[in-house]
């Protein structure tokens, strides 16, 4: 078949210890500095790439320009403290870590929360799953240069960043779901606005397939491209879609359930490929799925009763010595809290286990070579991380 | 890969090129959402400035800040929120006390003037104030306890036919609960007349370190196994948790900590004056509460200090005016005895004016603390008042105490509203249980039962053990047997109902409705309507030397009288309780240590 890709076997020579021999004296060789502020990098990190013509040889990943320290600051805090920081550990979806956070509090402190706060949890989480979706969606289509798609999902972003306003009070930072329940229940008539949500989500979702799923270009752009080796699955720590695009059904809310998940009946989606493409569709179809258990919750969930247990004094809150480790599945896979807690007023260790860390760094340098400049945009968004909970 | 679909399905998109642009909302002039957390209000009235905000927010975005005429119990202090440090997480909203601070759903604000973003809510006047919309908690705070543990009493059936003691004292569980409640604001050591730390005393019950929470109420007082059962806890009326809930239970958690450690131990804790004698002398009348803890604070500063005492015990009012099924008298001896322990030597039955003259300790010592407490009784004055059969509420007690037999008939009333009038006719309750198996006691007081004088605890518990108690009624007259074996005694009480107390200045004026007259035959009345100070041990010359103010002696703030000898303190010149007593006998003390070494100094 005709191509218009060079044969790049040539370049660059391999050395005796199996690395590639790079000589940029030579001319033949260019750095290239793709990121930190770059439309095709998912928020602040950078790719150093090294390329041959427009072959990316060899790449390495630059993290550092958010960290933020959020780890050690949670341990100069009290718990009730830590709960209004943790949400900015991620930015696009920070619910994960109110409720991981909640949830290890209230397991070592042995606090009971009621029914109902569990489902508006679970609805809290899905939504901020959608939203993350959301960005998913149009990043993908924007690093391929289908801009009109991240316009589309920005706008029903911003409807859903709406209906977070309503219920939690915030539209980015919830700071909603507290170390024994959430803050209040549904407001008055929220099912029907987000019924309204739901459908102009789906309506325009039916475009997205029309133009992105069922286009040319995409495919010829994504399907092949981008090949993560399922058996580099266990090793790299791959979760979450980028996972289940290969074939590997894992899946925190099936797997091991959580908050209401045992009650909602649903299918993970699996595609077979794990190439760009598939991990694409996972997306897709795990967006749909979402829309679809967001109005399940909102059938099943029980209204009006208790939504928070009192805590004890939490000026002055000491939690038994223990450790927990409370895990979720957000949107890019298994998301986790370690905590460890020491008998005195602060936690004594709280660790954030963000899929991104090992889906931009490593697995990212592992992918980058072979690929070509236009591919790397498309190759780290396919990978779907967000920076902000790399560095915490 | 490549079908004709496949390169012509996205062209559908062209049908969005005839609809309007989609892109997020413009925020401005958009209304937030009904809970939207935004800028801050606060109903000043409510807030009591106890900086449990200021406690919580993470960000150190809240500083208190002194404010123009606070109200009584308010630290006078109001939350400022530096807007540039808020994360608006409202936690200063779910942690406040009296739900005062809110938040309004204004959430768009330009000014040009960074430090305009500095603000105290409420004080400084902005436009949301109003709003009726924002974030509010939902129902009662959620992050401190509302409840205090219920504490284990003796049931009415168990009790009234004896003086044990009532409360039984809470658990390490219980106390525990109920010191976690405390957010540490202080309100109620700027309350408590003696300043006691109590909210360090409460997080050292939490901590389970009883000797240093001894070692802290002995900082401020040295009669805390008694106010731990008898205080009138001015602190639990200010108290931060009372505005949602119950306030914590200060007094218990205070007999909690003394409770838990043995005297010998506290003996160590306290251990005995760490400075050399001064070779002062120090001469105490009355060894109550005032006049102990005043000799308490002389010793521990080296000086000589002899307390005179009347009676045949030391305690003062504590023993002889408070039953002891409130107050054991063995509670009252370990107090004394840590006092004691300081050198301090009380000398018993020994009165001023009869065994030794005021004159003769001037002459002795190097100073004189008069604190002689209120113990003579008032009477009525109405007819009838003199005859047999009518006592003096202070004097029955006392003689209760000692031992003496007192007539217990088997009807008895009660004119008083006071805890004294409860401490009297629950006395006499329990003589007649004992005595005749039933409890025949009619308390009358003047104040009806929404402005009454005694503790809610002390009426309900008066109603528990079968005591009636008439609000509203004054007396009128003492009825007495106009002929017969029992003429002239006590035959019973005739009152009117009371209409209203104070006239429109203020003034004690009652007035009566004639028409409700009610007799309540009795065999004793017992007036318990005050208390006065029985000054004739001063003698002519020097009642005529002292400065007087109302009928007591007048003090400058020092507890210094017009005489540079003599200082005066406790109930006889302020009252009216013992924590306002053992206030003043750390005042008094002060002053004389300022004095005495002045005088040593000059001396040199």
């Amino acid at each position: 078949m005709f191509s218009f890709q060079p044969d790049r076997s040539q370049y660059p020579d391999v050395g005796p210890d199996g690395k590639f021999e790079i000589d940029l004296e030579t001319g033949k060789f260019l750095k290239l500095w793709h990121g930190p502020n770059h439309p095709g990098i998912t928020g602040n990190m950078s790719v150093e790439l090294t390329v041959n013509g427009d072959e990316v040889v060899e790449g390495y990943t630059h993290v550092g320009y958010l960290h933020r320290g959020f780890e050690k600051l949670m341990e100069r805090r009290t718990f009730i403290q830590v709960f209004p920081i943790v949400c900015r550990v991620c930015v696009p979806e920070p619910d994960f870590n109110e409720y991981c956070y909640a949830a290890a509090v209230e397991e070592l402190a042995g606090i009971e929360v009621p029914e109902e706060a569990n489902w508006i949890r679970t609805l809290i989480l899905e939504m901020g799953r959608f939203n993350s979706y959301m960005m998913a969606m149009g990043g993908i289509a924007g690093a391929l240069g289908n801009g009109v798609i991240g316009q589309w999902m920005t706008y029903v972003r911003d409807l859903m960043l709406d209906r977070f306003e309503e219920l939690t009070g915030a539209r980015i930072y919830h700071m909603f779901i507290l170390p024994g329940g959430v803050r209040a229940g549904l407001p008055e008539g929220f099912e029907a606005r987000m019924e309204e949500v739901l459908q102009t989500a789906e309506r325009y979702l039916d475009d997205v397939e029309k133009v992105l799923f069922t286009n040319a270009v995409f495919k010829k752009r994504t399907k092949g491209v981008g090949y993560i080796d399922p058996k580099l699955f266990e090793s790299y720590g791959v979760t979450g879609p980028n996972a289940r695009a290969g074939g590997v059904a894992k899946d925190v809310r099936k797997d091991s359930p959580y908050l209401v998940y045992d009650q909602l009946s649903f299918e993970v989606p699996v595609e077979q490929d794990s190439d760009i493409w598939a991990r694409s569709i996972v997306r897709y179809r795990d967006l749909r799925l979402t829309i679809d258990l967001i109005r399940q919750i909102l059938a099943k969930m029980p209204k009006g009763g208790e939504v928070m247990t009192s805590l004890p004094n939490v000026l002055h809150w000491k939690i038994p010595r223990g450790e927990t480790y409370i895990k979720g599945e957000s949107s890019r896979g298994e998301y986790g809290y370690y905590l460890v807690t020491d008998g005195s007023g602060y936690p004594r260790r709280v660790n954030v286990r963000g899929p991104s860390y090992t889906h931009a760094m490593a697995l990212l340098e592992h992918l980058i070579p072979g690929t070509n400049i236009a591919d790397v945009a498309a190759l780290m968004v396919s990978l779907h991380t967000y920076p902000p909970e790399i560095e915490r | 890969m490549g079908s004709l679909r496949d390169v012509l399905s996205p062209f559908t998109a062209w049908k969005h090129v005839i609809e309007t642009p989609v892109t997020i909302k413009n925020p401005i002039g958009r209304e937030a959402a009904d809970r939207y957390r935004g800028f801050h209000q606060n109903d000043t009235d409510k807030c009591i400035g106890c900086g449990s905000c200021e406690d919580i927010c993470q960000n150190a975005a809240i500083d208190m800040i002194p404010v123009d005429n606070p109200k009584d119990g308010d630290s006078g202090l109001r939350p400022q929120i530096d807007y540039g440090r808020c994360c608006w997480c409202a936690l200063c909203v779910d942690v406040c006390m009296t739900g005062s601070l809110t938040m309004s759903n204004e959430y768009t604000w330009v000014d040009s003037d960074p430090d305009a973003f500095r603000f105290i809510p409420g004080v400084d006047k902005m436009p949301w104030d109003d709003f009726e919309k924002g974030y509010e908690r939902q129902g009662d705070r959620m992050l401190s306890g509302l409840t205090r543990p219920e504490m284990a009493e003796l049931e009415p059936e168990a009790r009234i036919g004896n003086f044990d003691e009532i409360v039984a004292g809470y658990s390490r569980e219980q106390a525990v609960l109920e010191a976690d409640r405390c957010v540490e604001c202080g309100l109620c050591v700027a309350t408590c007349p003696a300043h006691m730390d109590i909210p360090d005393y409460i997080a050292a019950i939490r901590e389970g370190d009883y000797d240093l929470g001894t070692q802290i109420l002995y900082e401020t007082n040295p009669f805390s196994e008694v106010c731990g059962r008898v205080c009138t806890h001015k602190c639990e009326t200010v108290c931060a948790a009372q505005y949602e809930g119950e306030p914590i239970a200060i007094r218990w958690l205070k007999r909690h900590i003394i409770d838990n450690v043995s005297e010998e131990r506290r003996l160590e804790i306290v251990g005995t004056p760490q400075v050399l004698p001064t070779g002062q002398k120090v001469a105490v009348v009355g060894a109550g509460p005032a006049g102990l803890t005043a000799a308490y604070d002389l010793a521990r500063s080296g000086h000589a200090v002899t307390v005179f005492e009347a009676q045949d015990k030391p305690g003062g009012m504590m023993r002889y005016g408070i039953p002891e099924y409130r107050l054991p008298y063995d509670a009252l001896d370990r107090d004394i005895a840590v006092i004691k322990a300081q050198g301090v030597e009380i000398k018993t039955g020994t009165r001023i004016g009869t065994d030794i003259t005021l004159d003769q300790l001037k002459a002795d010592y190097d100073a004189t603390v008069l604190s002689i407490g209120l113990h003579l009784g008032r009477s009525t004055r109405v007819p009838g008042s003199d005859a047999p059969g009518v006592e003096a509420a202070i004097d029955l007690l006392r003689r209760i105490t000692a031992g003496e037999e007192v007539p217990v008939p088997k009807k008895v009333a009660v004119i008083g509203g006071g805890n004294v009038a409860m401490d009297i006719a629950r006395s006499m309750a329990r003589l007649q249980k004992q005595k005749f198996g039933e409890v025949g006691v009619t308390v009358t007081a003047l104040e009806d039962f929404d402005h009454f004088l005694a503790d809610k605890e002390e009426v309900t518990e008066s109603f528990e053990e079968g005591i009636e108690i008439l609000d509203a009624r004054g007396p009128q007259e003492i009825v007495t047997f106009k002929s017969g074996k029992r003429k002239g005694h006590v035959k019973g009480l005739r009152t009117w109902k009371v209409t209203s107390i104070f006239d429109e200045q203020g003034r004690f004026t009652p007035q009566y409705d004639e028409g409700d007259e009610m007799v309540h035959e009795v065999e004793m009345v017992v007036e318990a309507i005050g208390q006065m100070a029985d000054i004739s041990l001063l003698g002519d010359e020097l009642t005529e030397a002292l400065e007087w103010n109302r009928g007591r002696i007048a003090v400058d703030a020092d507890g210094h009288t017009s005489e540079p000898w003599l200082w005066g303190g406790g109930d006889a010149v302020h009252g009216p309780d013992v924590i306002h007593a053992v206030a003043d006998g750390h005042k008094i003390a002060a002053s004389v240590n300022v004095a005495l070494m002045a005088k040593a100094e000059a001396e040199k």
